[in-house]
């Protein structure tokens, strides 16, 4: 079925439809949610209460707004802190990972390239939980031998760093990797030619053409880790993310206020994936 | 450039890696196999054994919730193929330009959001106080509220939504790589559209179909949210039972026991599919 070979226009209009039928099967749950974060009525559902900004901006109970509700504020900010950490560490160890890779054959190699692989196929309730555990047997070996307390091995939010980590590291080595296999080796050498260091030769030729690779693993990785919830949730200590304390939240029985949460997420994360699109295209 | 430099350099650049692969995932999940083969004996007194494992084929409702996920995690990587296919395939094929950028980042803009955000949608809408309830008994379809939520087929709909842009992302990047021509030729030579689909386009689609169908298993299988939310408590989910040993129950022997074999469980399945399919986890992945 191509454009080129005419089908019965029965069968081309069943497919319209289907097609039409699927992209809204994909929009219906996100519109609901961001629909009735504007109702007038303390429960997400029907009959339709009128609009109002309150799930916004509101400061009296029960409209108690995003902007004033004091838990979510400081879920988004402890999100946003583990966020910049995991991009931090998986945009540097990815850099260094797709030179070693690209630029240099050793033995085991393959074996590496594998095993680096490997977090892609391993589920994340796992990762979670391997981590909580060896890091619970170090901190108790640790403490026994020393009589000190290690605080930063329970869980907690440099756990749940390393955790996010250990997954978002392998998006950030594939994606750096890519970009670095279509530079021209010449150029660097260019640079050494013209009596640059080795190092300053990456940094000024090199790094500058890995730069929107670099910008978009960074941005992929801060939304992996803001939407990370099931390693997260193995890891979490007392201060919990925002998917975290959207989900005990949730579990309680919701109220819009989620709805304005989640329609600040869909715009925020919307905007940053077409941004890191447009900003790969560009460059391309 | 002296030798020893350049070995600097490249021991400098695999300390990273080295590190992040050794502390993260392998002494971690070798620590897990360790504490799931030993069993308590007294307070922190600990001996080898299987145990854990002997505890997960002898209580039915272990292995049956184990089986129980796999089948629906099979069951909906199937429902994902068979859904998605098409729309890959309008947009790989049948579309151009402009219109084809707009759906392949519609479909994309849903896979953005937080998945518990998505979860979300579906709850409003599928509760008993919920939009479809509201519409049917409108329309006069339901004389009074309907819930849809917690059930089998809700956890479904859940988990195909969740995953289906990682199968539609694939198979219209293989698809878009396919000649037209050779569509064309199959039409000269008598063929089919079925034929056609069957001799041409799938085994042309045959990576992207088993990259997509590996990681929508794998996301099936190691959802947790989903399940939870859209099943409530009778959603019986392997992954909602590793939670419950290492967080309700604190017993992390059994609860690695349980994480070993979920593992064990996605590592055969992917492999099975890599043979199957003749495809290499880095030819797969690695893209």
């Amino acid at each position: 079925m191509i454009p080129t070979v005419p089908q019965p226009a029965v069968m081309t209009w069943c497919y319209r439809a289907y097609v039409i039928l699927f992209f809204v099967y994909l929009a219906l749950p996100l519109s609901v949610v961001c629909l009735f974060a504007f109702n007038n009525s303390v429960f997400p559902s029907l009959p339709w209460e009128g609009f109002t900004l309150a799930w916004f901006f509101g400061s009296d109970a029960p409209y108690i707004g995003v902007f004033n509700e004091r838990s979510i504020l400081r879920a988004i900010g402890t999100s946003a802190f583990v966020a910049v950490w995991v991009a931090g560490l998986a945009v540097v160890v990815g850099t260094c990972n797709a030179f070693l890779f690209v630029r240099h054959e050793f033995r085991g190699k393959a074996l590496l390239y594998m095993l680096m692989l490997l977090p892609l196929i391993i589920p994340g309730v796992i990762l979670g939980i391997s981590i909580l555990v060896f890091s619970s047997a170090v901190a108790n070996t640790l403490e026994d031998a020393t009589g000190m307390w290690f605080d930063g091995l329970r869980p907690g939010l440099p756990l749940v760093i390393l955790g996010q980590f250990s997954f978002v590291a392998t998006f950030a080595t594939l994606v750096i990797s890519a970009r670095l296999q279509k530079f021209d080796p010449s150029l660097e050498e260019a640079a050494l030619n013209l009596g640059a260091s080795k190092f300053g030769a990456v940094r000024q030729i090199t790094l500058p053409f890995l730069l929107p690779a670099i910008v978009a693993s960074a941005i992929v990785s801060v939304l992996m880790s803001f939407e990370n919830f099931n390693t997260t949730l193995m890891l979490v200590g007392s201060e919990s993310p925002l998917t975290i304390t959207m989900f005990d939240k949730l579990k309680q029985g919701s109220t819009p206020v989620l709805n304005a949460v989640s329609l600040l997420l869909i715009i925020v994360s919307a905007a940053i994936g077409l941004m890191s699109l447009l900003f790969q295209n560009s460059k391309r | 450039m002296s030798r020893d430099a350049s070995k600097l350099g490249f021991y400098l650049l695999l300390a990273p890696l080295l590190l992040w692969l050794v502390l993260l995932i392998i002494l971690p999940h070798i620590g897990l196999f360790v504490v799931s083969v030993s069993e308590k004996v007294g307070v922190r007194e600990y001996e080898i054994g299987l145990g854990n494992y002997a505890a997960f084929f002898t209580e039915p409702l272990y292995w049956r919730t184990f089986a129980r996920t796999a089948i629906m995690s099979i069951l909906a990587t199937g429902l994902t193929l068979i859904l998605g296919f098409p729309i890959a395939y309008y947009i790989a094929k049948l579309t151009k330009g402009r219109t084809k950028t707009t759906l392949f980042l519609m479909c994309m803009i849903p896979f953005w959001v937080s998945e518990l955000v998505r979860t979300y949608g579906w709850m409003i809408l599928l509760r008993e106080s919920g939009v479809f309830s509201s519409f049917l008994q409108y329309v006069g379809l339901a004389s009074g509220p309907v819930e849809m939520l917690y059930n089998d087929a809700a956890i479904m709909v859940g988990l195909v939504y969740t995953s289906i842009l990682f199968m539609v992302v694939p198979l219209v990047t293989t698809l878009d790589s396919l000649d037209d021509s050779l569509i064309e030729a199959g039409y000269d030579l008598g063929g089919s559209s079925f034929s056609i689909l069957r001799e041409i386009v799938i085994p042309h689609a045959m990576p992207g179909i088993v990259s997509g169908c590996i990681v929508v298993f794998m996301l099936s299988l190691g959802n947790y949210l989903t399940p939870i939310l859209l099943g409530g408590k009778d959603s019986l989910w392997f992954t909602g039972m590793i939670y419950t040993q290492f967080i309700t129950r604190f017993n992390w022997e059994l609860g690695s026991a349980f994480g070993f074999l979920l593992l064990a469980l996605s590592s055969v399945l992917v492999f099975v599919g890599l043979k199957l399919s003749r495809q290499s986890l880095s030819g797969t992945m690695g893209r």
